[in-house]
């Protein structure tokens, strides 16, 4: 975790631009700065040595355009800083969305991934209008200071460089410390909302088993476990605190003692021994601030590195069309194993199979047997570990193209029900994919019709509306090749009868692949495949019912 | 609901610190004891540099060197007692507010939730309770130590100059006080159009990343990040319209903090010129005014911080005001005891007052031993008959009786412990195989879960699973097939043996 990722610049122009300006107005700051401390220690010393308001009249009117001048530099310094985080965060927000989705689904944590650009990214906020600027003048200024001390009191100059140095090195030392301990809270504090999301979603079945107030505890126990280990880290982590302020006023008390001393020896000029004073704090200013943004700013940058880290991720190789071969005639696998991480057992291991154009395939066999893999393996979702496919040759894209699919669950998406049915199919004829699905019907029910928002993950719908949703989605994509996924499961018999007629209808014409456990869905096919621990074997529909 | 609502969320999070307030009084003391420090010092030291100047005698100066260099050591332990004490309350406050907010959440479940999108609850309980933690280190503390510093400050100044005083005074409440607040209110507007903005973009992130299989399936991937950038495109205008606004008070505070020293500086040198005031005191008043600023600058930001609480405190006090579904019983009978007879006479239900009727004019009775299939199509009140039995939900109309008493005379987890339920898609807690099954029954040795899943059918997979029991399900089941998954699901409600 460096302060300044070379990543994030690489990835971000607005960032980069930001860098030039901060450091311009760090320049314009530390001058105006400088400025008023000469001119105050010019009016303090001549109101010391006598002179009048009236004499004193250009340095007072100075005085007041400098305070303009640095009003208006903090004006903008601020507002380009939170334009250029605004910049930042939204291309890193959208960057990370389009490439977790190209690196296929299910290789990312969704919910993680969520918190991440949102909430996550927000920290960033901080990092750009607080630490960088600070930064930018923790080097400036302290430089000037130095140079402008020393051309008037060389031994303060030397305590100040002295002492100056020496914040660094303890803030970098106390980063080192806590570096590993901040980024392990970072994941924690993530782990913590993922699980009171979880309790919270799963309230109504921890209220059937009479478990919802036995969660008030661990929520508890979790939250105190969180709040002890971030305390400790916390007591570290502020030590920075502890040593920066420590430093810095005890170098502006030396300062003040030594040159206080001096003056009284008549060493130097009472104007020289304020302009030194009021300077020495200006010196300390900057990198005590950096210090103070320093814990919070981190955490922006720890949540950037997450997300250049998914960006990272290489994403999988298109390979280059080649003959244009109809989709329905690549449909074959041979030998092809997929294996699961931290599963001994193949989820498909060695399966040869060609589905024949125009040919209705049913596969059955129990949970988890890999029925499901199989289809994914159709939809490339997951790319075998081992054997050939037919379809290997053309870019996913242009695959999927061909394909209808009508998963478990489907994923119902905030926006209208014709929205949702459109999803494959832009131009689709939204009424007539609801009515070829069975869908027609309670869909004029409500109160827009097909244009009702249908709420979050179909909020709004019982499984069987949001299944025949599913089914009107599959008509409107009016593909080659249909991949079914437990079509009836989950649905009382009212609704499985309806959705059952729906998805024969879908079925003529079309090449199709049906996984299932329930063996009457053999009845609508024209060959039968078993499928047990991720091993195939097809057989004719005669040898199934003999 | 609006007039509870109305009764100022903020205090009501505060009040959730009262039992710690002697520590909060700690930090805050630590706080002011900081910044007064720093002001101390400087005025202190511009005292040393001007009575230096008269040229006394060395033993003039000792008392005021020994304060200069304890100033400048003092100050860096105060700061970190009053970081430590401070982050410790907020996080004891936090935890209280997440235990609460839980508590009335899991009172009002699952019937309650129905105004809740899950993304919004995402948003609401992750952000909104931790934003209490900032409610308390970043709003409360600086304001309390802000104040007393401050009105130190100015005493000590008033013995020197008053209207320098009064100036200083001034000034420190324009740059504290109403700086700060103006921002607030120019923000705000936006503030309100970025928070349905931010929703939509949650939304729309979340879709696009929990959605993902369906999306790439259908081509539509492009058209989601689409939806993803343009909602991103709102959130970021808005973002760099209130960036502005926000600026405007960081230019607005460095121009009210020179004007006052400037003013403070003309105040002093014509103070110095009447008689009034002493060369000596002029140096200790200026330095002391330009020092003072130190005192509110944290306050714009405080200010900032509060007012983002104060949206999120209103989201929680929405939650800990929603009216309960149900009635709880202040005196509830005894537990049920078996076996058990339930009847429905009469019995309507809905689930907003002046919503349609979910079920109306119900009369069933479930009798030891019978068993009652209830049939219809979807929508037609299934669900809700199972909430009102199981207490999710209370009847309108009608009376639900349990062994001849009315069902809300029980504890509502007494009746649950005599009707079983089988939620129509159950939650899988993010957890291993063995905690999900164990729902039902916190004791269950292996032996007994491998018994209820081989009654489930679910023995074999589970055997064949190279962790058993402690295979992690991922969140929602997501590790899992879908078969299994259901299996594992619906496996749960098998444990109780209800009537």
């Amino acid at each position: 975790m460096k302060p300044v990722d070379p990543r994030l610049w690489r990835e971000a122009g607005a960032a980069r631009a930001f860098l030039v300006g901060t450091s311009v107005l760090g320049g314009v700051t530390t001058a105006l700065v400088l400025a008023q401390a000469v001119l105050l220690a010019d009016v303090l010393a001549g109101a010391f040595a006598g002179r009048t308001v009236g004499a004193l009249g250009p340095a007072l009117a100075a005085l007041a355009v400098v305070v303009a001048a640095r009003s208006a530099s903090a004006w903008a310094g601020e507002t380009l800083a939170l334009r250029a985080a605004a910049s930042v965060k939204s291309r890193l927000r959208v960057r990370l969305v389009d490439h977790a989705l190209r690196l296929g689904p299910g290789t990312a944590a969704e919910g993680e991934l969520t918190v991440l650009a949102t909430r996550g990214l927000d920290a960033l906020d901080a990092y750009f209008s607080r630490y960088l600027p600070q930064l930018v003048l923790a080097v400036v200024a302290p430089c000037a200071v130095l140079v402008v001390v020393g051309g008037t009191d060389v031994l303060s100059a030397v305590v100040i460089a002295v002492t100056l140095p020496l914040i660094p090195v303890f803030m970098i030392l106390v980063g080192l410390h806590t570096r590993a301990r901040t980024e392990r809270q970072w994941a924690l504090l993530e782990r913590l909302g993922g699980h009171f999301l979880d309790v919270v979603q799963g309230l109504p079945t921890l209220k059937v088993f009479g478990r919802a107030r036995a969660q008030a505890a661990v929520i508890r126990d979790v939250t105190d476990a969180h709040r002890r280990a971030t305390m400790r880290t916390l007591r570290v982590a502020f030590l920075s605190a502890l040593v920066l302020e420590l430093l810095a006023t005890l170098a502006v008390a030396l300062v003040a003692v030594q040159i206080g001393l001096r003056l009284l020896d008549g060493g130097v000029s009472y104007e020289t021994a304020l302009l030194v004073l009021i300077l020495a704090p200006e010196a300390y200013l900057p990198l005590r601030r950096v210090g103070e943004h320093f814990h919070a700013s981190m955490e922006g940058v720890t949540a950037a590195g997450r997300v250049l880290d998914v960006l990272a991720t290489p994403l999988p190789a298109v390979p280059e069309t080649r003959a244009r071969v109809p989709a329905a005639e690549r449909m074959r696998l041979e030998d092809v194993t997929v294996r699961r991480p931290g599963r001994d057992r193949p989820a498909l291991d060695a399966v040869t199979l060609t589905v024949r154009p125009g040919e209705r395939l049913v596969v059955v066999g129990p949970s988890g047997a890999g029925k499901s893999t199989l289809l994914s393996v159709f939809l490339r979702f997951t790319e075998p570990a081992e054997g050939r496919t037919g379809f290997a040759d053309v870019p996913p894209d242009e695959w999927r193209r061909s394909i209808a699919w009508v998963p478990q669950n489907p994923h119902l998406f905030a926006g209208t029900v014709a929205e949702n049915v459109r999803l494959g199919a832009p131009d689709a004829d939204v009424p007539r994919a609801l009515r070829l699905a069975g869908a027609a019907e309670f869909v004029a029910a409500l109160p827009q019709g097909a244009d009702t928002p249908i709420g979050e993950r179909g909020a709004r719908l019982s499984s069987g509306q949001r299944q025949r949703i599913a089914l009107a989605r599959a008509f409107a994509r009016d593909a080659p090749i249909l991949l079914l996924d437990e079509p009836t499961a989950h649905l009382d018999a009212a609704s499985a009868a309806v959705v059952r007629t729906a998805v024969e209808r879908l079925m003529e014409g079309r090449t199709v692949v049906l996984v299932t456990h329930d063996h009457a869905w053999t009845r609508a096919a024209d060959r039968i495949a078993k499928i047990a621990d991720g091993r195939l074997t097809v057989r004719a529909p005669q040898a199934m019912w003999s | 609901m609006t007039a509870a609502m109305r009764r100022a969320p903020l205090p009501r999070l505060l009040a959730f610190a009262c039992p710690l307030r002697a520590g909060l009084l700690v930090a805050a003391l630590a706080g002011a004891a900081t910044t007064a420090a720093g002001v101390a010092l400087l005025g202190t030291s511009g005292y040393l540099i001007a009575r230096a100047a008269e040229h006394p005698s060395v033993t003039a100066l000792a008392v005021v060197v020994v304060t200069v260099r304890a100033l400048g050591i003092g100050r860096g332990v105060l700061r970190y007692a009053e970081r430590l004490k401070g982050h410790d309350v907020a996080f004891r406050v936090l935890g209280d507010v997440r235990v609460r907010l839980y508590e009335r959440l899991a009172a009002i479940a699952p019937a309650g939730l129905r105004a809740f999108r899950s993304g919004d609850l995402l948003a609401r309980l992750v952000t909104d309770v931790d934003a209490v933690q900032d409610l308390f280190v970043r709003g409360v503390l600086p304001y309390t130590a802000a104040v007393l510093a401050g009105a130190g400050t100015v005493t000590a100044c008033a013995f020197l100059l008053a209207p320098a005083a009064g100036a200083l005074a001034a000034g420190l409440l324009v740059a504290g006080a109403v700086v700060p607040v103006l921002t607030c209110v120019i923000v705000r507007r936006s503030a309100v159009r970025g928070a349905a903005a931010r929703g939509t973009l949650t939304l729309r992130i979340a879709d696009a990343l929990v959605g993902a299989r369906d999306l790439v399936a259908f081509g539509a991937r492009d058209a989601a990040v689409g939806a993803v950038r343009a909602a991103d495109a709102v959130a970021a205008a808005g973002e760099r319209r209130a960036a502005v606004a926000s600026a405007l008070g960081a230019g607005l505070g460095t121009a009210v903090s020179g004007l006052t020293v400037w003013a403070v500086l003309l105040l002093g040198v014509g103070a110095v010129r009447d008689g009034t005031l002493d060369s000596v005191s002029l140096a200790v008043l200026v330095l002391t005014a330009l020092a003072a600023f130190e005192v509110v600058a944290p306050l714009p930001a405080a200010t900032a911080r509060l007012a983002e609480t104060a949206a999120g405190a209103r989201r929680i006090a929405a939650v800990l005001d929603a009216p309960d579904p149900i009635r709880i019983p202040a005196r509830p009978l005894p537990a049920p005891s078996r076996p058990v007879t339930v009847r429905m006479r009469g019995v309507g239900a809905r689930y907003e007052p002046d919503g349609p009727w979910a079920v109306r004019g119900l009369d069933l009775e479930f009798v030891p031993g019978r068993r009652v299939a209830l049939v219809g199509p979807s929508g037609s009140g299934k669900s809700t008959v199972a909430a009102l039995l199981l207490r999710f939900l209370d009847a309108d109309e009608g009376a639900i009786t349990v062994n001849g008493h009315d069902i809300a005379a029980y504890e509502p987890d007494d009746v649950r412990r005599v009707i079983g339920g089988c939620p129509q898609d159950p939650h899988l807690f993010d957890s291993t195989i063995r905690e999900n099954l164990r729902l039902a029954r916190s004791g269950a040795t292996d032996a007994e879960l491998l018994d209820a899943a081989d009654a489930a059918r679910l023995l074999p997979w589970i055997a064949a699973l190279p962790e058993g029991l402690d295979t992690p399900v991922g969140a929602h089941g997501t590790a899992l097939s879908g078969g299994s998954g259901a299996g594992s699901r619906s496996h749960a409600p098998c444990w109780p043996t209800p009537p």
